[in-house]
């Protein structure tokens, strides 16, 4: 497996990737659509864009994926794609009937140059129904990038400043996580009787029931009076910076609600974080439901320390996922000696800051020294394992080639996750989320004990 | 259940005036008394906004075509999103014989930012050669061209050419931007006319290595289907020169011109390029199914026949009576749970079709089918090849013209013997899907969203084949669904073992315990339940 790839690092100079560890715009734009309710995603390109993002999805999902192309052919990019916008947008309210289309671009349309807002001024909307959209060029930042303007276009379209005082209640952006950690967020917020207005919000959506019925448009899904409202909220709390700072910052543009950038709530430290400011902001007092959980995670924490503590582990992902799974094995005495996004440090024009300076921080402050990257691959991030071995690898699904070639347990986490299932069913936020990451982080590395073990070292009690 | 015009006229309805006019077109009832034969519209564009399963003609040259050969580095000049999308994604096996220029799961971008965007990207292109070039040296080097590519005019037949000159190696160039054509077809025909251009016929060999020389092409090794099919021939005694592409390599592909017979397993994907081999080399084809038993059988059988050697015959006997002992009691098994059930079979380009046969194996009937990205000709059968319009977006995929190879050019059957066989066997012939569907079935080309829910409703078939897109929204509905793109990470599919495996799969969806759960129990149970009664109750 991966024979090909030398220990020896060589610099590459051509600034391409080999195993690439992001994907590009369109596909985040494309998830994050599908949490708005009643939304049919629209990728305005040819129809592999649409293709495979319905593909990647659908697979990390197991579930309906639905979303219209602009199938474009040589002469509309030619001519521009105003045309096959326009017939898709006519054709999507007549056949689908969703309440919104939400266009998100490809690199194809954005190198031609199409007008994405003029051109859905002249198309025939019907009444009461939305088009919005998104420019997702692939050539800049990643499909984090992508989930982030999606969001930007959601606040643009929808959000609106109608009341003299902001209402109480909370504005939180998940950023690209799983349908299960946002129930799980939003169900912290309820325990502290914290009323929110969760945008985008796939749960309901891309987790839905088995009924017998397929529902094009199931239940879930944040509605378009919510999303309008967001404009009234008293607080965003943006949860995870790449993903949900700049929806954020512009919702404080437009209607005056101040920020909150948190990191996405992975692990001990960034739960509580989250639920601090959720208390500052309502001036309720934790619940003892909660408190209960936090104390049940401390103390399997401390009881099985020894499980992981200073165990090497390498962690590659998107990058405020990445960010909370690093600060969440510091807090465990774990040792993260490399740490790597494909995302670059700074999305162009967001003030998102450097991946690198805060990863490098969180390790200094723990004393451990490490490689980072952002914008990175994962033939780099092989390349460091070679050089410095670990006992465990946190990532996604492409770990998996790295993991076999160099005989190192590997839990999933984060997205894609394709070739596992029920992942995207259980949360990684909230305490809960830190108890199911402790799980995986603890079995994977004892199952890797156990099958290493001597017969006379085999233990039944560890 | 058979579905009637009126029904037909129904569904078609609901759409707006353009979209019906069209997908008319698309959509037929079989019917074989018909008084000409039936004509069905393939291969040209998807209506904007139809929710289609279609992709693009990068996803057919590098994705499908390319990718699967295994000792070439695979370059995808464009943004990110492409070359990870076709890294793994699609179950093309490829075994190791050298690990160390074995390059199949690896994934290799250009990365085109903004400023490749505006300035060109061409000298990106040409340092990321350089790379691969310093860290793995490998035989041949392909580039596939994404959309912004052609947008902006880099030129990847030069790179690929000074790059050539610099090291010494085959660097191919495929300009298969994504809206070429209007679907995986288009991508399909550039990569395999590069192929036959470029590759094909460079290796020095000028004799086959061995008696029985067979090319298997269009043949992808999905889930193993290519290993099988390698595993049956080689124990009846051919010997297989090279396979387009499953598990192929640049190297044996080299010499594919030394075989003395080309195998055709999917049409769609390289009909013109068993054309071509044999105006250039002499080569004749044959149309073959390994998917089914039977259908394996009569291609076994076809082969032998083309080259009449008694003792081939024989032993091809003897391979088809060894192999139907050791798993015809067990399909029959299988049988018994899938007897009298229908399906839809919705795929590609040829999995359409031979689907059919294996279902029809199991006992069941295929009452829709219907193709992504065919041609006119994979439904009606290669006589209406003539008579196909040439749309501009055909016209737009360059077209190859081979002429007689001086050297090579070599006549493998006399021209008596040819149409003697001809007669027999499907040398150089393909009758297409429709001939072979029963009256009042469906056949629907490029089926969408819409009507795969609407078809359903009325035809309500118990299990559907289809991909990934369509799986779930399929099995929220109750009923099972499988990929026959990837196989459902099952396989393989195709010969004796594949159709075991297909058999065990497709009961399994049958029988799967897990689909009586949907109703929950309460569902069924009034909350209260109380009797009537006249007599005195208790307090």
């Amino acid at each position: 497996m991966l024979d090909c790839t030398p220990k020896e690092i060589k610099e590459r100079t051509g600034g391409g990737l080999i195993n690439p560890a992001k994907t590009c715009q369109p596909i985040g734009a494309m998830y994050a659509a599908l949490g708005i309710h009643k939304c049919l995603p629209h990728s305005h390109g040819s129809q592999g864009c649409c293709s495979f993002h319905r593909m990647h999805l659908t697979r990390h999902f197991r579930d309906p994926v639905m979303a219209s192309t602009s199938s474009f052919t040589e002469g509309s990019s030619v001519f521009g794609g105003g045309a096959n916008l326009k017939a898709s947008i006519k054709n999507v309210f007549t056949m689908y009937d969703p309440d919104v289309i939400a266009v998100h671009t490809t690199c194809l349309t954005e190198t031609i140059g199409d007008d994405i807002p003029s051109i859905i001024r002249s198309a025939e909307v019907p009444e009461g129904k939305v088009v919005i959209h998104a420019n997702t060029p692939s050539y800049q930042g990643s499909h984090i990038t992508g989930f982030s303007n999606m969001v930007k276009g959601m606040v643009n379209y929808f959000a609106e400043a109608t009341e003299p005082i902001k209402k109480e209640q909370i504005n939180v952006i998940p950023g690209f996580v799983n349908p299960a950690d946002m129930r799980e967020i939003k169900r912290l917020l309820k325990l502290i009787g914290a009323k929110s207005v969760m945008f985008p919000d796939t749960s309901g959506v891309v987790d839905s029931p088995m009924t017998g019925e397929f529902q094009m448009y199931p239940e879930g899904g944040t509605t378009v009076a919510e999303l309008k409202d967001a404009g009234n909220s008293k607080l965003t709390v943006a949860l995870g910076r790449f993903a949900s700072s700049d929806g954020a910052e512009v919702l404080a543009k437009k209607c005056l609600v101040p920020v909150a950038t948190l990191k996405t709530p992975i692990g001990i430290k960034a739960t509580d974080a989250l639920l601090m400011v959720a208390r500052r902001a309502f001036a309720k007092e934790i619940p003892a439901e909660i408190e209960l959980e936090r104390g049940q995670l401390v103390d399997i924490m401390t009881d099985t320390h020894f499980h992981f503590h200073g165990k090497k582990v390498a962690i590659f992902g998107d990058p405020d996922i990445v960010t909370g799974i690093a600060e969440f094995v510091l807090s465990l005495g774990m040792i993260p000696v490399h740490v790597l996004t494909g995302t670059p440090g700074g999305a162009i024009g967001s003030a998102v800051g450097s991946f690198e300076e805060d990863i490098q921080e969180m390790l200094s402050q723990a004393g451990v020294k490490g490689n980072v990257k952002a914008g990175g691959d994962l033939f780099t991030f092989h390349q460091w394992i070679k050089n410095e071995p670990v006992d465990l690898i946190i990532g996604n699904t492409y770990g998996k080639y790295i993991a076999r070639a160099e005989d190192i347990p590997l839990v999933r986490v984060g997205f894609p996750v394709l070739d596992r299932s029920v992942h995207s069913y259980m949360p990684i936020v909230g305490y809960r989320g830190a108890m199911r990451l402790l799980e995986m982080i603890s079995n994977a590395l004892l199952d890797r004990q156990d099958r290493d073990a001597a017969d006379e070292d085999f233990e039944l009690v560890m | 259940m058979a579905m009637t015009e009126k029904q037909l006229e129904e569904i078609l309805a609901k759409y707006p005036s353009k979209v019906q006019k069209n997908r008319k077109k698309h959509i037929l009832v079989r019917d074989s008394a018909a008084e000409t034969p039936q004509i069905i519209e393939a291969n040209t564009r998807t209506i904007p906004g139809i929710i289609t399963n279609r992709g693009c003609a990068y996803a057919g040259c590098k994705g499908v075509v390319i990718g699967p050969l295994k000792d070439m580095v695979h370059i995808t000049h464009g943004p990110v999103g492409c070359a990870y999308y076709t890294w793994g994604t699609r179950r093309n096996k490829a075994k190791s014989e050298n690990p160390e220029k074995n390059f199949i799961n690896y994934c290799f971008t250009t990365d085109m930012q903004e400023s490749d965007i505006v300035f060109g990207g061409e000298k990106k292109l040409a340092k990321v050669i350089d790379d691969v070039m310093a860290i793995f040296s490998p035989n041949a080097i392909s580039i596939s061209a994404t959309c912004p590519v052609g947008l902006i005019g880099d030129d990847l037949g030069a790179v690929a050419k000074r790059a050539e000159e610099k090291y010494g190696i085959q660097v191919l160039s495929f300009n298969c931007e994504g809206y070429k054509g209007v679907s995986q077809s288009a991508g399909h025909h550039i990569a395999n006319n590069g192929l036959m251009e470029h590759v094909i016929g460079k290796g020095d060999a000028e004799e086959a290595p061995a008696k029985y020389a067979i090319n298997l092409l269009g043949e992808y090794n999905i889930g193993g289907d290519g290993w099988e099919v390698e595993r049956i021939l080689k124990e009846v005694g051919y010997h297989i020169v090279t396979i387009m592409t499953g598990d192929g390599t640049y190297e044996d592909l080299k010499n594919a011109h030394v075989a003395e017979l080309n195998l055709v397993q999917c049409h769609r994907s390289i009909n013109y390029i068993a054309e071509m081999l044999e105006i250039k080399y002499g080569t004749p084809w044959l149309k073959v199914n390994f998917v089914g038993v039977q259908a394996t059988c009569d291609t076994l059988r076809d082969i032998a026949q083309y080259f009449g050697d008694e003792a081939l015959i024989q032993k091809t006997e003897e391979v088809i009576a060894k192999e139907l002992a050791r798993i015809e009691a067990k399909i029959d098994q299988y049988k018994k749970i899938c007897e009298g059930k229908t399906a839809f079979c919705f795929v590609g380009g040829s999995r359409g079709h031979h689907f059919q046969g294996l279902f029809k194996e199991l006992g069941m009937e295929t009452v829709l089918a219907g193709y992504e990205f065919a041609h006119r000709d994979d439904y009606e059968g290669r006589q209406v090849i003539p008579d196909i319009k040439l749309d501009a977006d055909t016209k737009n995929i360059p077209d190859l013209h081979v002429e007689k190879d001086p050297e090579r050019f070599r006549l493998k059957l006399s021209p008596e013997r040819y149409e003697e066989l001809k007669k027999k066997i499907p040398l150089s012939q393909y009758c297409g899907m429709n001939v072979e569907m029963k009256d009042g079935s469906v056949i629907v080309d490029d089926l969408n969203h819409f009507e795969t829910e609407e078809f359903i409703k009325i035809l309500k078939p118990d299990i559907l084949a289809s991909g990934i897109k369509d799986k779930y929204v399929i099995q929220k509905m109750g009923l099972p669904s499988k990929q026959l793109h990837s196989y459902d990470y099952s396989g393989p599919y195709a010969g004796f073992n594949g159709a075991l495996n297909f058999a065990e799969d497709i009961c399994m969806s049958f029988t799967s315990p897990t689909w009586n759960f949907i109703t929950p129990p309460w569902k069924n149970e009034p909350l209260l339940v109380g009797t009537v009664t006249e007599e005195e109750g208790v307090a």
